[in-house]
């Protein structure tokens, strides 16, 4: 997958070019902080009033109901959301573990597996989870989990190798605990390299995301699936349209939490 | 001023805080290695002593420190710190009460200037207030204003301030003991010089023992009270005060290493203390210009040097720029170079020549003003050195070979 490249070739450059970059790229991002979520609504608004005036038939109808669009929404928002929940509580801390002394030797295996994982066809694993663990929300869940570890474990790690290890053994040395360590300096420091892996995450969750309709686990795939199945294109592209525009949002939302978590001072 | 933390007032009497410290036949082979990186080493520091360890690059200076709070474990032998075999303490525990200073500061980026500082004292347990009163204790001693620097992070600190806050976090929690990696090694000349001197002037008040590792000669003659050189594998070439290291080499290699028999060398060794100060006339920031200069014309100074309340030099004006003003201003001279007292007669040159009264403050402890130095004052204590040198010569050698001016003088 190619967004999960880019974030990895780019994270130890966020990490140490920063201050050089700054003026630019901070100026970019301010741009799409605020711009964003305003062409967000935009095209919301528009496809609201597209729907209000829309000349469709029952199905077409009876799809695009508004209390049928919101829960395939909420439903998309909470697979995608309890998916990230799991891929962090184990992407970090098995990325903090292979970076330890004693484990660091087995980093390469484990990005190795976790490449595999991503590397399969999202839709086949997920059609094989369903089979061996049977079809639902869960079963979503596990699929997306395993399809999306890599990203942040791949950056838990390259962030925290990334911390300048003279400061870790200036830590050591005026006599913070190793665990000190690790959660006063080394996290911290590695935190930005770190949420560019979750964002990279939650992005490629929401569009994996419009898979799990097939196993039963709703989300705006359904629309999408249906509008092809019944030939109804305006449900087609509605399904499109609100996936996409979720997407940017949850992009928009996780760089903002970037902005937010990043320390002061670096 | 002294300090105000019960752990320093004592101190400020000149009472020794240091402890000592032994190393018996300390030997540290790293992993793989054939050859030990630190051989047997001896060595037996003073509590409240500086310490200065020297020799070229890879020889073992950085082992044989780490050594010391752990940071690497002995492969044999004993450490001792203060009496205390330091395998038997819990290696956290040993090394909140070793300071650590190292290259550059090492400050972590994302805590303040007080958070960095506070560190330690956080981990002994410290409440908040009693922490805060120290940083801003610290950030005094070290010359940064807490209320300008306690809330600034590292990288809005210039380089030289930077390492003034490292020393900060090394003495924070009052350590006995403080080891230093190369301290001053990555910035200017002049601000070494200054960040030497401040070491100097907090030394004098703690008296700890510290044990510092440099790769400059002259910093090694300025700042230790003892200069250990090291060979190949950490074997001590001598160990040594700087004057017997400049004057007695144990042997050819300290001879070429300090460069020794230089009489220029001399001039690290000498300190302005070792002069005698001009006392030209001074003025306090607010004082009434008219009357400060009637006084600088009695004395026939052309310049004043004004004082703030507490005696620290901010600015030393031309009395033509005191013309048309009414007080004496009180803004700080950023460029204003001055000295300590315990400057050498090398740096002495070095400031002189940049300043443009072709001469230079001279302050005591806690930046309080002494006097000035001035050029004539150098050359003098130079030529008075160089014969009595000279003279020292002529008297060892054997009474034939004496030439026939040997009298003089
Ligand atoms: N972690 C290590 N593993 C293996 N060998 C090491 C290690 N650290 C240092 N050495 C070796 O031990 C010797 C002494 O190193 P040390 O760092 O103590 O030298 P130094 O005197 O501080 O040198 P410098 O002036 O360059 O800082 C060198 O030959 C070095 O290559
Ligand atoms: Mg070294």
């Amino acid at each position: 997958m190619s967004t999960a490249e880019d974030t990895s070739a780019a994270a130890p450059d966020t990490a140490l070019d920063e201050a050089a970059a700054k003026p630019g790229n901070a100026r970019e991002s301010r741009l799409l902080l605020f711009v964003l979520p305003g062409v967000v609504a935009l095209v919301f608004g528009a496809w609201l009033w597209w729907r209000a005036i829309a000349d469709l038939d029952s199905i077409e109808a009876r799809q695009l109901e508004a209390g049928l669009i919101m829960s395939l929404i909420w439903q998309h928002i909470k697979v995608t959301l309890v998916s990230t929940a799991f891929v962090l509580a184990i992407a970090i801390p098995l990325g903090i573990a292979l970076t330890r002394p004693h484990f660091r030797r087995a980093a390469p295996v484990a990005v190795g597996i976790a490449n595999a994982g991503q590397a399969a066809p999202s839709i086949g694993l997920i059609v094989l989870l369903a089979i061996w663990l049977g079809f639902g929300f869960w079963t979503a869940v596990a699929g997306l989990t395993l399809y999306a570890i890599l990203p942040v474990l791949r950056n838990t790690i390259t962030g925290l190798q990334g911390v300048d290890q003279t400061l870790v053994e200036a830590g050591r040395g005026i006599g913070m605990s190793g665990a000190g360590v690790l959660f006063r300096i080394e996290l911290p420091l590695a935190l930005p390299v770190i949420m560019t892996g979750v964002r990279t995450a939650l992005v490629l969750l929401v569009g994996t995301a419009t898979l799990v309709t097939f196993i039963n686990a709703g989300g705006l795939g359904t629309l999408i699936v249906t509008g092809i199945t019944l030939f109804r294109y305006p449900v087609l592209v509605s399904g499109a349209l609100l996936v996409a525009l979720l997407a940017l949002l949850i992009d928009w939302a996780g760089r903002v939490l970037e902005r937010v978590a990043r320390p002061k001072g670096i | 001023m002294t300090a105000t933390s019960p752990n320093t007032s004592a101190s400020a009497n000149g009472d020794v805080s240091g402890v000592d410290i032994e190393m018996v036949d300390v030997v540290k082979t790293y992993p793989g290695m054939r050859k030990p990186a630190v051989d047997k080493l001896s060595l037996h520091i003073p509590a409240g002593e500086i310490v200065m360890f020297i020799g070229p690059s890879g020889c073992g200076k950085t082992t044989s420190l780490k050594m010391l709070n752990r940071l690497i474990e002995p492969t044999s032998g004993t450490i001792k710190i203060g009496g205390e075999d330091i395998r038997g303490k819990d290696v956290d525990q040993l090394r909140r009460h070793v300071g650590y200073v190292i290259q550059g500061g090492s400050l972590f980026p994302h805590m303040t200037v007080a958070q960095n500082i506070g560190i330690v004292p956080g981990l002994l347990g410290w409440d908040r207030s009693r922490t805060a009163e120290r940083v801003d204790e610290l950030l005094e001693l070290v010359s940064l204003d807490p209320r300008r620097y306690r809330d600034r992070y590292p990288r809005e600190l210039s380089g030289g301030q930077q390492q003034r806050v490292g020393v900060a976090r090394g003495l924070a929690a009052d350590p006995p003991v403080i080891l230093m990696d190369e301290p001053f090694g990555a910035v200017d000349p002049i601000t070494r010089q200054r960040l030497q001197d401040e070491l100097l002037s907090i030394q004098e008040e703690l008296r700890k023992t510290i044990v510092c590792v440099t790769h400059d000669i002259d910093e090694a003659i300025k700042l230790g009270d003892r200069i250990l050189i090291l060979q190949e594998g950490a074997q001590v070439a001598q160990y040594d005060t700087p004057e017997a290291v400049l004057a007695a080499p144990a042997n050819e290699f300290v001879e070429d290493f300090v460069g020794a028999g230089s009489t220029l060398k001399q001039l690290s060794l000498a300190r302005i203390d070792d002069l005698e100060l001009a006392h030209p006339t001074t003025a306090k920031v607010g004082e009434d210009c008219a009357e400060v200069r009637r006084r600088a014309e009695a004395n026939g100074d052309k310049s004043v040097v004004v004082l703030d309340e507490r005696n620290r030099p901010v600015d030393w004006p031309w009395l033509r720029e005191l013309v048309g003003r009414d007080r004496i201003p009180g803004d700080v001279d950023e460029t204003l170079m001055t000295l300590d007292r315990r400057a050498t007669l090398n740096d002495a040159l070095d400031t002189m020549l940049t300043s443009r009264h072709g001469a230079a403050v001279v302050t005591g402890r806690r930046d309080e003003y002494l006097g000035v130095v001035n050029f004539n004052a150098v050359t003098d204590h130079i030529q008075a050195t160089e014969q009595q040198l000279s003279e020292q010569q002529l008297s060892e050698r054997p009474a034939g070979e004496a030439p026939e001016d040997g009298s003089a003088g």
